[in-house]
């Protein structure tokens, strides 16, 4: 635990990303490897199930660290987050403990079966005993989330460096569903083992958002467009007869989605088609909210599945005949993947294909885009013809050109404090609409960027000299400050007190120009609904 | 209702029976200064009063001003209420003020803290029956570490860097901490450089105090020059062009708002030294049960929140508003003080 705290520390103590990679390096290359696999379970977001709920957690830190418990809501609320706050709340300890990482996670898997007054004495016991970062991390390990700015892909970096195997292939061995409590670290980063392989996907391959005009990628016959989808990004993976459904965040999400067990036995085994779910209710595309009916939900209903189906909407396949065929360029994947669509097409199978565009010229592709809310997509995707099928976010082959958002001036409402780098700055915002009368401001939207750091200063330090009222973390603030919202969609909401629902708002600008009366009304925003 | 010996008004903390204000924000006749920091010292008093060794720095600061300079524990008296100064540790020539008329006795602290620095006259308890006291670190989750403590740290994390091959890039103050970070930093590991804003104010502090020897960052200076060695700059310098002729540098700031992981990210520095020149949340409690007080009135900080802390406590606890720089007071780098 030693070292993993001081790694912590380490990485805490610096913003280089060329640092941060040495010493996770270093450490992959001293610590022993029971430690290892729960160092990258824990960096690629595997975390032990809570064996403790926070609510419990608060109360029994507060009455070690001897202050009320609003006290220490309050302060909760300040530094943005549980495990640094009760690491810092605890009186100061300078020692340190000799046990392994590996033997703390297997004392956290245990304690969750443990009666009430053994997890108090537990915790009590390290919360005292470990000096700063050693309690911090404890904690983080119990509470879960462990997000230090260390991103997966960093970590498979310092690990493909600590190994000398390729990145790539480490990235695919880290995907998919492994128990670090039960694997070793041999048979997760070293051994080659066929059998591990059948559910496995492919890591996703991403797309940046187009900086300039289009022209500027060149030709425009090198390239092939399609629509962007709105689901969610998918691998739908067919071999030895079964079906795996892997979400963009690696998540198997086969039994969310049991529609597209049709596939298995249509669909040759083999292969492993990238696309996207889409809600499919009444025989065409529905919008994001109809498919938060279905995220969130294991056991789908009968009636619900009736109600809102999925399809994938298909646009790359990697495997075929059991190849992974993700080197082969994009203009022959999609052949196959056209070939296989037309061979397989069926009113009742939910494989639908994403239909390539072919332009002449890129003023032709702009006049497609700006077709893209009729047809319900986000905008157009462009890929470049002769491109293998790369690995994470890449310059180059793929880019998204997404329709300009719709937009609507609304007034600063209620702040939050946010958490990690912007802990104790408020910067999650609540926005409101004028009703008809033009006189009380609706709340339409959350919003939490769009502004820069030093406008987030400002603000934070304008909200703080407005508050109206408080409610726990909450400030209401005088309305005074108008704001350009974007979003990218809009749809009506029984879920919402406007009765409006918007997709990724976010703030476009700060419209210092404009008094709170020019701001829009709800009517305004509901104009816009198509 | 009987007019209180000191009251809050738009201008200022008033002492109405002497017709004097304590630390006010807005122009005034007579005005009597806790200490240097923009925010207390400001512009356009007719007459300042204020300890000795603050004369030179808001002179400095605010150029050709009328100041009269007070020794510790000098009483002087205004229309019959009695004055005295009182050293408050949170900078050199930092008070307390104290005002006391027809045996009733009130603290103003300004800004205190209550470890000695090595540089401000320590911090002195001073006995009162209402204590105004800012609560900047007005938070269980802040505890500061015994200074020796963070300047071993500190002269290690220098060390580091030069055996790496970069330059430390040090941020604080460029007025009280800047001075307490050069007297406590160890020159035999390398040269002392300072940015303009801080040496022009080390300068005016170096009659009353001996210091490290310090060299200013100039036009001329080169990377070479510094490579290795340890510049003191304000937060304001953060981000600037002036910084890039560091390369290869490291980053740190001490601050009391280091405490929070978050803070230092946000602001993209490496490395945060939980270091401050204000009372952290023992310290503000010891301190307001030594002056043997019943009522506090909290000026800034996590005001709310403290005052509703102390009247569980059983004080007689408010909160007054003012325009010391408070909640907004922790983003350093943007603040007025480095900006002279």
């Amino acid at each position: 635990m030693r070292a993993f705290a001081d790694l912590i520390k380490t990485l805490d103590s610096t913003n280089k990303t060329t640092l941060k990679v040495e010493a996770l390096t270093e450490y992959f290359k001293n610590a022993e490897d029971k430690d290892k696999v729960w160092t990258i379970a824990i960096l690629s977001h595997r975390r032990p199930p809570r064996p403790v709920n926070t609510t419990l957690m608060r109360e029994w830190a507060s009455e070690l660290a001897n202050i009320p418990l609003w006290l220490f809501e309050e302060s909760y609320h300040i530094v943005g987050d549980l495990a640094e706050t009760i690491a810092l709340v605890i009186p100061k300890s300078d020692s340190s403990t000799e046990k392994s990482l590996n033997q703390f996670l297997q004392e956290i898997l245990d304690l969750k079966k443990k009666p009430e007054d053994v997890k108090k004495e537990y915790l009590f016991d390290n919360w005292l005993n470990l000096n700063y970062y050693e309690r911090f991390v404890f904690t983080k390990l119990i509470t879960g989330s462990f997000r230090i700015g260390v991103s997966q892909k960093l970590m498979t970096r310092a690990l493909a460096k600590a190994t000398e195997i390729d990145e790539d292939i480490l990235a695919y061995k880290l995907m998919g569903n492994w128990e670090p409590s039960k694997i070793t670290y041999n048979k997760l980063i070293l051994e080659e083992n066929e059998e591990d392989f059948l559910s496995k996907p492919y890591p996703f391959y991403l797309a940046y958002a187009i900086e300039d005009e289009p022209d500027a990628l060149g030709d425009v016959s090198e390239w092939s467009a399609e629509h962007k989808w709105d689901g969610i990004r998918s691998q739908v993976i067919i071999r030895n007869d079964q079906l795996f459904v892997w979400s963009r965040g690696e998540e198997l999400v086969t039994d969310k989605y049991p529609e597209f067990e049709a596939l298995v036995g249509v669909v040759p085994n083999g292969t492993v088609i990238d696309g996207e779910i889409l809600p499919f209710p009444d025989g065409e595309i529905g919008t994001f909210n109809d498919l938060q009916t279905r995220i969130g939900r294991k056991n789908v209903s009968k009636k619900l599945l009736e109600k809102t189906p999925v399809i994938l909407k298909a646009y790359d396949i990697l495997e075929w005949e059991g190849e992974d065929i993700r080197n082969t360029a994009f203009g022959e994947r999609r052949e196959i993947l056209e070939k296989l669509y037309h061979e397989v097409r069926s009113d009742e199978l939910p494989l639908h294909l994403s239909e390539s565009i072919r332009f002449k010229t890129w003023e032709e592709a702009a006049v497609e885009r700006e077709n893209s809310r009729e047809v319900k997509s986000e905008g157009l995707m462009l890929k470049r013809l002769d491109s293998p099928y790369l690995v994470g976010r890449k310059k180059g082959d793929w880019w998204k050109w997404k329709v300009d958002p719709l937009t609507i001036d609304a007034v600063l409402t209620y702040a939050m404090r946010g958490h990690g780098r912007r802990s104790n700055l408020f910067t999650d915002y609540t926005f409101g609409l004028w009703d008809e009368e033009k006189k009380e401001l609706v709340t339409f939207a959350k919003a939490y960027s769009g502004l820069t750091d030093k406008e987030f200063r400002k603000l934070d330090a304008w909200i703080k000299r407005n508050t109206l009222d408080r409610f726990g973390p909450v400030r209401s603030v005088t309305p005074h400050y108008v704001f350009e919202i974007a979003f990218e969609g809009i749809a009506e909401s029984k879920r919402h007190k406007s009765g409006v629902a918007t997709r990724f708002p976010r703030i476009l600008r700060w419209r210092l120009d404009k008094k709170i009366e020019e701001a829009n009304t709800l009517e305004d925003l509901k104009a816009l609904i198509p | 209702m009987e007019t209180p010996l000191l009251a809050f008004n738009d201008k200022g903390i008033y002492c109405a029976a002497a017709d004097v204000y304590l630390d006010p924000w807005k122009p005034v006749d007579k005005a009597i200064i806790s200490h240097g920091h923009a925010d207390h010292s400001r512009y356009g008093h007719k007459k300042y009063i204020t300890h000795h060794s603050n004369v030179p720095i808001i002179s400095h600061r605010l150029g050709e001003i009328s100041v009269t300079g007070k020794k510790w524990n000098e009483s002087f008296t205004i229309n019959g209420v009695k004055f005295s100064l009182h050293p408050a540790g949170h900078i050199i020539g930092s008070s307390q003020i104290r005002v006391e008329y027809k045996g009733e006795v009130w603290v103003f602290t300004g800004d205190y803290k209550t470890e000695d620095d090595g540089v401000a006259v320590p911090y002195e308890p001073v006995k009162c029956h209402t204590f105004i006291t800012e609560c900047t670190f007005g938070l269980p989750a802040f505890k500061w570490t015994p200074q020796e403590q963070v300047f071993t740290e500190i002269n290690n994390w220098w060390a580091q860097n030069q055996a790496d091959g970069r330059t430390s890039v040090l941020f604080g103050y460029s007025l009280g901490k800047a001075q307490r970070l050069l007297k406590h930093l160890d020159p035999s590991i390398g040269k002392i450089y300072t940015h303009g804003a801080i040496e022009n104010m080390t300068e005016v502090l170096r009659s009353q105090m001996d210091f490290h020897e310090t060299t200013r960052v100039t036009r001329e200076t080169t990377k070479a020059d510094m490579k290795g060695n340890i510049v003191l700059a304000p937060g304001s310098a953060h981000g600037s062009t002036w910084i890039r002729k560091m390369v290869p540098y490291v980053t740190a700031s001490a601050s009391g708002w280091m405490t929070f992981r978050g803070a230092r990210r946000r602001r993209a520095i490496d490395k945060g030294f939980v270091l401050s020149d204000h009372c952290d949340w023992q310290g503000l409690l010891s301190s307001i049960k030594e002056t043997g007080c019943e009522k506090v009135i909290c000026t800034h900080g996590y005001t709310d929140i403290f005052s509703k802390y102390l009247r569980e406590q059983g004080y007689d606890a408010r909160t007054e508003e003012t325009q010391y720089e408070s909640e907004t007071g922790q983003l350093e780098s943007d603040k007025e003080k480095d900006s002279e």
